[in-house]
């Protein structure tokens, strides 16, 4: 026999596309949750709407480590015959497959190093369900009832969560509590409940939620106070888009009236999208879009025409594997090049990195600040992993004290106490200029916006000097926009090293288990997460400070390495690239390995 | 370049309702080539706001890329305005619509930009019935980078390179029409006497205005192969209505001989008179309206005058039911639900 883990472990479901599985695996993942024990959840699903396979991966880790997990699963949910050989070459040795045998298994499938269990799910949802959705939905849940049997999962905290979960629908409450508890006796009278995994009530959640980044985002924008959205459908942003209406439907109606204080617009395109958000700014609504890499791709020559014309808006970039179709719905972070100098020209783009649901909803409602004050785009640069999985992640925040920053608007008064408005004069030296809305003042502060050149006074100009003196404000900008964007995250091992690894974004999901992986092997390191672009000075000193530093991250040409070479003038043999870029989220090994693999090599070049 | 014009008013300048006389309604010394119909239509926009007596910050002039597009320079000075990107002057004047509905849009457009580029974002604002009035400066030609043929060049025609026109046109005033555009006109920049009144209608329509006017190119279209030219134009021209505009206060409706004309009622209660030369035109009859304009094309002509008006129609934000308060002027505790909202969210992810 071998030995008891408990709280350890990592459930595989195998589904098919559109059978509702969704929200029988997500059940599973909360009751974890509920009992107060750290979770992550990760669907992988085709670019497919019906009937292919898909999976959803739990890790359940009492020590926090939830990041995507390297190898095979300990437990098989194999409800898809498509991919049924496949799942059962996913357990690791000594782990389960739970499989419905209401036909039986060809003994060619059988592996011996490890258990199966077969519960007859369509059996007992024949016998049990008249209705043929209810006896294909029930399924789901029959396994999830069997799993709690299996790894000792409160029963009564499934329940609740059933209540939970269909509150405003009773008449469902009872049947699925009939289906978990179908599955549970099932268990129970067949097999020796618990295994050798097992769940066990900790109290290690505090004030976590589990959610996904795009909710994060989609509430970010209603906080920040957006208003104004384009948009164009595309995976794995729509979700940002959908969760904001929905939550401006809820939150966003004005009692007395019934009218709405926002206005959506699905565009014909990317196009549209970017250029509606832009119009917004353009006219003081705090306007934003979201896309992901083919649309990011579309809307450059918007992106080039807002830096120039200075205009506010926010574009939440949901990143997907690229080039082109790519992959569009596995994960990456490759649209760092594409993004930070969007458009043609010596165009810069403000960048921020979240790297949780909590983080994705702080940079959202701050990029709105951040766009008003800078008047340039802020671009959010999110990703399918962070965006479309659930995460357990530190609760939405926000105070009442928080004010929106409006930057530097004038206002009717402000135009009449002035002798001289300039749209482009950089009165403050920080590069930002003041700016008139249109509507304001009959006769004072009016101008015309353009993305061709112009002098301080916003009349176009093709002069060498005024173009020079426009392109160096822009810089100038630029820097100061360092001062309003949060810093890096720099976190010293407890041992001095001179190894350091930065990353950004998702990656830190997989970072602390990498770390406390490498210590184990005898090689402390230091971290720092990128939260933006620009780059602030604490970022190069970090650099300077570690004799070799590895840059993580998902995609195949180091795109963030070659941008902090380019852009704080680092030799490039101070920055390694540890790069994962098939499509899913990169794991602790993969960190581990790269490492490894690359001061292996440098010491062997030594000898 | 751009030059400053003086700022010295006459005192005998004739002055508005709001003290104000036209050149205040003016803008920058164009730098169009002389002679440009897109000129014309600049004075005739600024003779229109100025007799409409409306103040210029209310407006907003958005354009695309383009000689015509550089157009709203020289026209509202103290308005706002945005040269936006080629083409796509649409979606950034649908994002500015949705921002503040409460100030009036005038965008113009060249035929290369809505034709060509920005086809797209033409047809997709008129079915928004975006609250706006779309102007097309039509040449038939590319001015701004130097003669190619436009996508509204007639079949057949050269130009002024030799290059002839192989396919069919677009007929940017059938496809608003199709669309379901509710303010639909065709205007000669060069005959004031009409565009005046239809700037000035199309300013007083609620929803989505359209208005292509035939403005040659001095520079690249105006040879005898052209059928944008001043000449051909002014010879094959036909009016279809006669529009004359007339503030709501001056009604003077029955007065006039029945039969003769039709007041039409728009949104901010201004009428809008339709003089009818032709006995059988009737500006209420879209699908009318795109035969008339393929029949007198056919025969070489260009109809001209306000095509089609819906005065019932409904603008973006009435269909959208968006708040009376622009959104740009919707204050923080309104938009932002706070923090026990927040903390109840959070609860809902446990
Ligand atoms: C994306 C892009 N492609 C091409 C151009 C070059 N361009 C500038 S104006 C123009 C055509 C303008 O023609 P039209 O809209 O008919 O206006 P006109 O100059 O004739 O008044 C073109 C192709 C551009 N500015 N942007
Ligand atoms: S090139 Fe043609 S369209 Fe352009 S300004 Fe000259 S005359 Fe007008």
């Amino acid at each position: 026999m071998s030995e008891i883990k408990i709280n350890d472990l990592v459930v595989k479901f195998a589904n098919t596309n559109g059978t509702g599985s969704a929200s029988a695996n997500n059940m599973f993942a909360k009751a974890i949750m509920r009992m107060g024990i750290p979770v992550s959840a990760k669907n992988i699903f085709p670019s497919n709407i019906q009937g292919a396979p898909t999976w959803y991966d739990v890790r359940i880790n009492e020590q926090n480590f939830l990041g995507r997990r390297a190898g095979k699963s300990d437990i098989v949910v194999a409800m898809n015959a498509q991919s049924f050989v496949a799942d059962i070459n996913n357990v690791c040795d000594g782990g389960y497959l739970i499989y419905d045998n209401s036909k039986q298994l060809p003994e060619t499938l059988l592996r011996d190093n490890i258990h199966f269990l077969g519960i007859p799910i369509s059996s007992i949802c024949l016998k049990e369900f008249q209705n043929p959705r209810q006896r294909q939905l029930f399924k789901n849940v029959i396994y999830v009832g069997a799993l709690a049997a299996l790894l000792n999962i409160e029963f009564d905290v499934l329940k609740t969560l059933v209540r939970d979960q269909f509150k405003g629908k009773e008449k469902l409450i009872a049947p699925n509590i009939f289906a978990l508890e179908l599955g549970h006796q099932y268990a129970i009278n067949h097999f020796d409940c618990p295994i050798n995994y097992r769940i066990e009530r900790r109290d290690l959640i505090g004030s976590r939620i589990m959610v996904d980044g795009n909710t994060g985002c989609a509430l970010g924008a209603l906080y920040g106070g957006a208003t104004v959205v384009g948009w164009y459908p595309i995976t794995p942003s729509t979700s940002v888009i959908e969760k904001f209406a929905s939550y401006c439907q809820r939150l966003r109606i004005d009692p007395a009236s019934g009218k709405k204080n926002y206005a959506i617009v699905q565009a014909e395109d990317e196009l549209a999208a970017i250029g509606m958000a832009i119009g917004g700014g353009f006219n003081g609504a705090r306007s934003f879009t979201a896309t992901s890499g083919p649309g990011v791709s579309l809307m450059a020559e918007f992106l080039g025409l807002a830096y120039f014309a200075e205009i506010p808006v926010v574009l939440m970039n949901i990143q997907r594997a690229g080039p082109s179709t790519g992959m569009p719905t596995r994960t990456q972070q490759s649209d760092i090049t594409a993004c930070a100098y969007a458009s043609h020209g010596d165009t810069k783009q403000v960048l921020l990195f979240p790297d949780s649901p909590a983080e994705c909803f702080e940079l959202s409602a701050m990029a709105f600040d951040l766009a008003d004050r800078l008047q340039t785009p802020i671009i959010i640069m999110s990703d399918l992993d962070l965006g479309m999985n659930d995460h357990l992640s530190p609760p939405f925040q926000w105070t009442d004290k928080q004010k929106y920053d409006l930057g530097k608007v004038l206002s009717i008064r402000e135009l009449d106490n002035m002798k001289q408005y300039g749209r482009y004069r950089d009165v403050d030296g920080d590069g930002i200029c003041y700016r008139t809305i249109a509507g304001t003042h009959p006769n004072k502060g009016a101008f015309f916006t353009r993305g061709t050149s112009r002098n301080q006074d916003a009349v176009y100009s093709e002069k060498s000097a005024d173009y020079v003196e426009n392109m160096e404000r822009l810089t100038r900008k630029f820097e100061t926009a360092k001062h309003y964007l949060p810093k890096a995250e720099i976190s010293k091992g407890l041992q001095n090293t001179k190894v350091g690894l930065v990353y950004y974004g998702t990656t830190s999901q997989a970072i602390n288990e990498a770390r406390f992986m490498l210590q184990q092997q005898g090689i402390p390191v230091d971290l720092m997460r990128i939260l933006a672009f620009p780059f602030g000075d604490e970022i190069k000193d970090f650099v300077d400070h570690h004799e070799q530093v590895f840059v993580i991250e998902q995609n195949r040409d180091g795109q963030m390495r070659s941008l902090l070479i380019t852009e704080l003038e680092i030799n490039p043999s101070q920055l390694d690239s540890i790069l994962n870029f098939d499509g899913l989220a990169v794991t602790a090994d993969a960190i581990v390995d790269g490492v490894q693999a690359q001061m292996d090599q440098q010491q062997q070049e030594v000898i | 370049m751009s030059f400053a014009k003086s700022k010295f008013h006459h005192k005998a300048l004739p002055k508005n309702e709001l003290g104000l006389t036209y050149r205040d309604y003016e803008g920058a010394i164009s730098t169009l080539c002389a002679g440009c119909g897109h000129d014309s239509i600049s004075s005739a926009i600024v003779h229109a706001c100025h007799e409409l007596s409306i103040e210029p910050h209310h407006i907003v002039k958005m354009s695309g890329i383009g000689c015509s597009s550089k157009a709203p320079n020289y026209f509202l000075n103290n308005s706002h305005g945005f040269n936006t990107v080629h083409g796509r002057m649409p979606s950034v004047t649908t994002g500015a619509n949705m921002a503040n509905k409460n100030l009036k849009y005038l965008a113009m457009s060249g035929d290369g930009d809505s034709a060509s580029i920005g086809l797209g974002q033409f047809a997709h604002v008129v079915r928004r019935q975006l609250d706006m009035v779309y102007m097309v400066a039509n040449n038939g030609v590319y001015g701004l980078t130097k003669g190619q043929l436009a996508a509204t060049s007639d079949k057949g025609v050269k130009n002024k390179a030799g290059e002839i026109s192989l396919f069919n046109d677009i007929d940017l005033c059938t496809m608003a029409l199709q669309l379901g555009a509710s303010f639909v006109a065709r205007c000669f920049s060069g005959d004031k006497a009409q565009l005046v009144p239809i700037i000035k209608a199309a300013m007083s329509h609620k929803g989505f205005a359209f208005i292509d006017i035939i403005s040659p190119c001095v520079t690249f279209n105006n040879h005898p192969d052209s059928t944008r030219s001043y000449d051909y134009v002014q010879d094959h021209i036909t009016t279809g209505a006669i529009t004359d505009y007339v503030p709501i206060k001056e009604e003077i409706t029955k007065e006039i001989p029945a039969g003769r004309f039709e007041d039409i009622c728009l949104h901010d209660g201004s009428i809008m008179r339709i003089n009818k030369l032709d006995a059988d035109y009737d500006t209420s009859n879209r699908m009318k309206a795109i035969i008339d304009v393929e029949e007198h094309k056919q025969r070489g002509e260009i109809l001209t005058g306000l095509l089609y008006v819906d005065p019932t129609s409904r603008s973006f934000h009435e269909l959208n039911e968006t708040t009376e308060t622009s959104l740009n002027q919707v204050k923080q505790d309104i938009l932002c639900p706070g923090q026990r909202v927040l903390a109840n969210i959070n609860d809902g992810f446990r």
